[in-house]
């Protein structure tokens, strides 16, 4: 299961970072540190999966955006590698053309996405159709 | 670049303001974010962080009530200011009130807020919770799915206490709406991960499963994570899902691309509902019914023949979610591995994908090759691949890549193949990366050890190993080596030689040094007889390397040179004057010092015969296991043991040194000699004379370890029948401390080690065992989280369950080293039979009645015996309550009895107890009686009850 999303910048900048296991705060920024020094270095022609101390990261690069996902080393990756790109493409729905800003700006709105799609670190919802239908039906109530 | 789109889809609309325009939402908020990105420098954002800081404090400070739109952007601003990494100690209260607000908007910043900074002040959580429940019974279904989503993110065992009970009745509630249904299945998984003890099984659990069944994929999509874990851990009880979850499948697998609309990813049908399923089979043995069976295969079948169809869309999206089914197909084909046709399918299959062109693909391919290795009905087919996977070893740019080919070049070897694959992996090990030196070498070292039919090939190999990577051979690669040398006398003479030729590099590795000064001292006299290699010449050669080693390899270095003096006397006069230099007698080192000294004396005074006696050859040591492939597995983890490795030491064990061919027909046969866990002592027994002690020591540090020999087992002290919490042991070095708290048949135990040294203990390792019978009363007794290092103090978790009745107390073992020694104790834990007591309040005459019903003589146990502690009524009051049975007033007719009653929960059934206690004071004596409604009871506990009192 999903231990902890991540969203970061090039130069290290957390856009979001989701949390399905107890870390302290210290913790948790040496977290978002290591693996942005593990994803960084990678390119083209490298996995989108990392090991990751007893874990693995499966990520993809979006410009100038990282999504990262910790998961249990047997996990399915490429169920989570989509994973990833659905979050993706729903987020480019609703914000309609996302870029970077977007995230910073709708922070708040974020977190509401990733627990319409994930859950206690489990997929909750895959369907993009009703993901959207929900998300718009939640901005129209006051 | 921050406007960068991230992907391209509706390309033709124009660039983008930033959203601050965009004026939906929460302007001030927008403003205050535009502030901050303009800071120029660190200060200057900190400045303007405090003074929004100082003007928020202000305005929940101000006698103005703010309206809950402000309320709202203010704890807004304040979770941004901490997602910046600043702390945030107020606000906390306005965010609680923001949760009884009526607004979704309103509601979902408090919610987050709380889920971002969860506090664990015991006020607040309170309100938090009141406000949920609130929620919770809103029949809203938007605010019902924030507060299941507020529970799910902060999981706390308070949120589990409060809620545990609820949430299974929303999950199954006929007028439940979908959303809230998948939210509560997957916030119910969170809180059994958290606090299993609280979510208790129930009438729930059967309805749970049939949501595999529900027609919105969603539900079933979120619900079947849920059962997965449960069924995990009860599998009985949940198995009715395995005919439901082939049901599902086939009706995924089998429909057009564009039958589930909404659930049809790139033209893939509900790919991650499919590898879901996929997983929750992998928790259980192929289906026993014929028609599930066949139908599965049938499932099986189709995936691996969609794998070759032509794809329906060149996007990677397509592949990737297409390969995800397959991948996860072949993770089941291979959890069964009863199935020749699809393992050899599936070996194919991953065979072409060995060579596509996504890097993804190749590397999944060879990992997923890397467990079919261990199948005997694909090992054969997986051979197939060396040539393509010793590429990649050689040309893949990715090093976790070319990792994954040495794993499945170390999983495909065998006889056949060993001489090439090692030699591959010896030239890799030149340009490897460092990261996995260390494992390629005890790979290589494992390799060359299993499949030596030859031994002159084997010394070559690791006397390579040590040349190509010194740095990474541990001490357990080059004790094997020496090992082997000495229980094959075939090979000696030409290890000798070997080690002699590669001692003659200018710059050799200290490892060599090591391997070389001990088997010349062994059998240097095997090649003495060519003048080349003269025993002069020898001990020259040694003794040039002397100066450049480390101590211990020095320590070593003397021992061979008290054996030359034995072997060859002519060497005799050189080596005491070695010995007698001051750099040696009087060398600072401790045991330098007094090897020289004992060495020199020994050989000034003993006679012939007495030395040929102390240095005489080492004697065999006794076969078994390699303690390389133990380090192998310790290296990898317990947890992380590849099946490889497990099904390869099940199917080698039997021949670490030397043995007949493996066919397949030996496949099943479990070797005695192969220790699955690789955790045997891995102390030489009596293999050492006493007197030839030094140079065994040198190659067995561990020899030392005598407390590994004798480990007594600690008995429960008794007074924990009645009591939780407590020091359940100490010695000098060592205190363990448990806490414990039981509910219902589950129980959760805190174990507390406290180091009472100044000194670190090293490799800190504790298991718990269910001996014998035991195993199948007591369930899941794990260890929760690896330990953590908290000061002097680490602390553990364990989970218990109570199946049925039990007599026997589960053991705790600790390992671990202080000052080189290990230390190995084992105790008893204090579970026993009593713990799962619910106390049961009644009245004299039920009592009675029930006590009368409970008359089968095999139903009663009674003892009578003397008193051993206090019979102070107070002291007796305290462990009978201790006990768990509620204690009950008013009911013997003789006011000095006492009477207890209760009912012990297991997972299959409940044991009604009763019980009597009648001291007499004068004589000092008791008289202890049971009537339960299973007799094992009545005597079990009868037995630990007599010793309380």
């Amino acid at each position: 299961c999903i231990r902890f999303i991540l969203i970061q910048n090039r130069a290290g900048k957390t856009r979001l970072a989701k949390w399905y296991m107890q870390f302290d705060d210290d913790e948790k920024q040496k977290l978002i540190e290591e693996v942005h020094a593990v994803v960084t270095v990678r390119d083209a022609k490298h996995t989108n999966f990392v090991e990751f101390r007893n874990f693995k990261i499966i990520y993809r690069r979006y410009a100038g955006l990282y999504f990262c996902i910790c998961v249990d080393v047997t996990d399915n990756n490429l169920a989570y590698l989509e994973g990833i790109h659905n979050f993706v493409e729903v987020l480019n729905e609703y914000f309609h053309n996302v870029c970077e800003l977007d995230l910073v700006f709708n922070f708040y709105k974020v977190y509401t996405v990733v627990d319409e799609m994930f859950l206690a670190g489990e997929i909750r919802e895959t369907s993009q159709t009703k993901v959207l239908k929900q998300l718009l039906m939640l901005q129209s109530l006051e | 670049l921050s406007c960068c789109w991230l992907i391209h889809r509706h390309s033709d609309k124009p660039a983008k303001m930033p959203a601050v325009s965009k004026g939906d939402g929460m302007r001030g908020l927008a403003v205050f974010i535009s502030d901050i990105r303009n800071c120029k420098s660190k200060e200057a954002e900190i400045k303007r962080i405090n003074k929004e800081l100082a003007n928020i404090r202000s305005k929940f400070k101000g006698d103005k009530a703010l309206d809950g739109y402000s309320k709202k952007k203010y704890v807004c601003k304040l979770l941004f200011i901490f997602l910046l990494g600043h702390d945030i100690d107020f606000g906390h209260m306005e965010a609680v009130n923001l949760l009884s607000s009526n607004k979704y908007t309103e509601k979902q910043i408090g919610y987050l807020f709380i889920s971002v900074l969860v506090n664990s002040n015991s006020e607040l959580i309170r309100l938090i919770n009141n406000a949920i429940k609130n929620d919770l019974s809103s029949r809203n279904p938007t605010f019902m799915c924030l507060a299941l989503h507020c529970i799910a993110n902060v999981g706390s065992r308070e949120m589990a206490e409060a809620f545990a009970s609820e949430i299974p009745r929303i999950l199954v509630a006929g007028d439940t709406m979908d959303s809230v249904k998948q939210s509560a299945a997957l916030c119910l998984l969170r809180l059994y991960k958290t606090s299993p003890d609280l979510v208790l099984m129930g009438e729930w659990t059967s309805r749970v499963v049939h949501l595999l069944n529900d027609q919105h994929m969603g539900v079933v999509t979120a619900a079947i994570s849920l059962i997965t874990c449960l069924s995990q851990k009860n599998p009985d009880e949940f198995k009715t899902c395995v005919s439901l979850a082939v049901s599902r499948l086939s009706r995924i697998v089998s429909s057009a691309s564009t039958d589930l609309q909404d659930y049809t990813y790139y033209f893939v049908p509900a790919p991650w509902l499919s590898c879901k399923l996929l997983r929750l089979l992998q928790c259980y043995p192929p289906p026993e019914d014929g028609a599930v069976k066949g139908r599965l295969v049938e499932c099986l079948e189709t995936i691996l023949n969609k794998a070759q169809e032509p794809p329906k869309s060149k996007k990677v999206q397509h592949s990737n979610a297409k390969n995800a089914i397959l991948f996860e197909a072949i993770s089941l084909i291979i959890h069964y591995d009863s199935e020749p046709n699809l393992l050899v399918r599936a070996c194919n299959q991953l065979g072409q994908f060995l060579q596509h062109r996504e890097t993804n693909l190749r590397y999944l391919a060879l990992e997923s090759m890397c467990t079919l290795a261990s199948s005997e009905f694909s090992h054969e087919a997986v051979k197939t691949h060396i040539e393509t996977v010793i590429n990649a070893l050689k040309t893949e740019r990715d090093v976790s890549v070319r990792q994954r080919a040495a794993d499945l070049l170390y999983a495909m070897c065998d006889r056949s193949n060993a001489k090439q694959i090692v030699a591959e992996m010896l030239s890799y090990l030149e340009t490897a990366d460092y990261s996995i030196r260390e494992e390629m070498v005890l790979k290589v070292a494992i390799l060359a050890e299993k499949y030596a039919v030859d031994y002159s090939w084997y010394v070559d190999t690791i006397l390579n190993l040590i040349r190509i990577a010194g740095d990474y051979v541990s001490e357990e690669v080059w004790y094997r080596v020496i090992q082997i040398v000495i229980n094959r006398d075939d090979v000696q003479g030409y290890a000798a030689k070997t080690v002699f030729e590669a001692l003659q590099a200018p710059a050799c590795h200290e490892n060599m040094v090591k391997v070389g000064g001990y088997i010349l001292g062994e059998f240097g006299n095997l090649i003495a007889g060519d003048p080349r290699s003269s025993p002069l010449v020898q001990f020259n050669l040694l003794h040039s390397k002397f100066h450049l080693c480390s101590v211990p390899t020095r320590a070593l270095l003397l021992s061979a040179y008290i054996k030359f003096i034995n072997l060859f006397p002519e060497t005799k006069a050189t080596i005491q004057e070695v010995l007698r230099c001051d750099s040696q007698i009087r060398n600072s080192d401790v045991e330098l010092q007094q090897r020289a000294v004992e060495y020199l004396k020994l050989s000034s005074i003993a006679s012939t015969d007495v030395l040929a006696t102390v240095l005489e050859e080492m004697p065999p040591f006794p076969e078994r296991e390699s303690s390389i492939l133990a380090k192998l597995k310790k290296k990898k983890g317990p947890g992380a043991v590849s099946v490889t490795e497990l099904e390869d030491s099940k199917r080698e064990g039997g021949e670490l040194n030397g043995g007949g061919d493996r066919g397949p027909d030996t496949a099943s046969t479990p070797s005695p000699s192969a220790d699955l866990l690789g955790i045997r002592s891995a102390a030489p027994v009596g293999a050492a004379p006493a007197s030839a002690g030094s140079l065994l020591v040198d190659v067995f540090s561990e020899a030392g370890d005598i407390s590994s020999l004798t480990n007594p087992l600690i008995p429960l002290p008794c007074r924990f029948v009645c009591k939780n919490n407590g020091v359940l042991f100490e010695n000098q070095l060592l205190q363990i401390g448990i806490k414990s708290e039981y509910r219902q048949n589950l129980g959760r135990m805190y174990l507390f080690y406290g180091n009472k040294t100044s000194v670190q203990f090293a490799s800190f390792t504790t298991t718990v065992s269910c001996p014998g019978e035991l195993q199948s009363h007591i369930l899941s007794m794990h260890l929760l989280e690896p330990l953590v290092e908290g000061g002097a103090q680490i602390q553990q978790v364990l989970n218990i369950e109570c199946l049925t009745d039990f007599s026997d107390a589960p053991l705790l073992n600790i390992k671990f080293r202080y000052g080189g020694a290990l230390q190995n104790l084992t105790l008893k834990l204090p579970v026993t039979i009593n713990k799962f007591f619910q106390p049961t309040e009644m009245t004299s005459s039920d009592f009675f009645q029930r006590w009368k019903q409970l008359s089968q003589p095999q139903q009663e146990a009674q003892k009578i015996f003397k008193a051993n502690h206090s019979m102070d009524t107070e002291v007796l009051k305290a462990k009978l309550l201790g006990l768990g049975t509620a204690l009950l007033d008013n009911v013997d007719p003789n006011p000095e009895n006492y009477v207890c009653a209760g009912v012990i929960q297991t997972k299959g059934q409940q044991v009604g107890c009763l019980l009597r206690l009648e001291p007499n004071a004068q004589a000092q004596m008791y008289r202890l009686t049971l009537r339960c409604s299973k007799d094992s009871v009545s005597r079990r506990l009868c037995e630990l009850l007599a010793e309380q009192f």
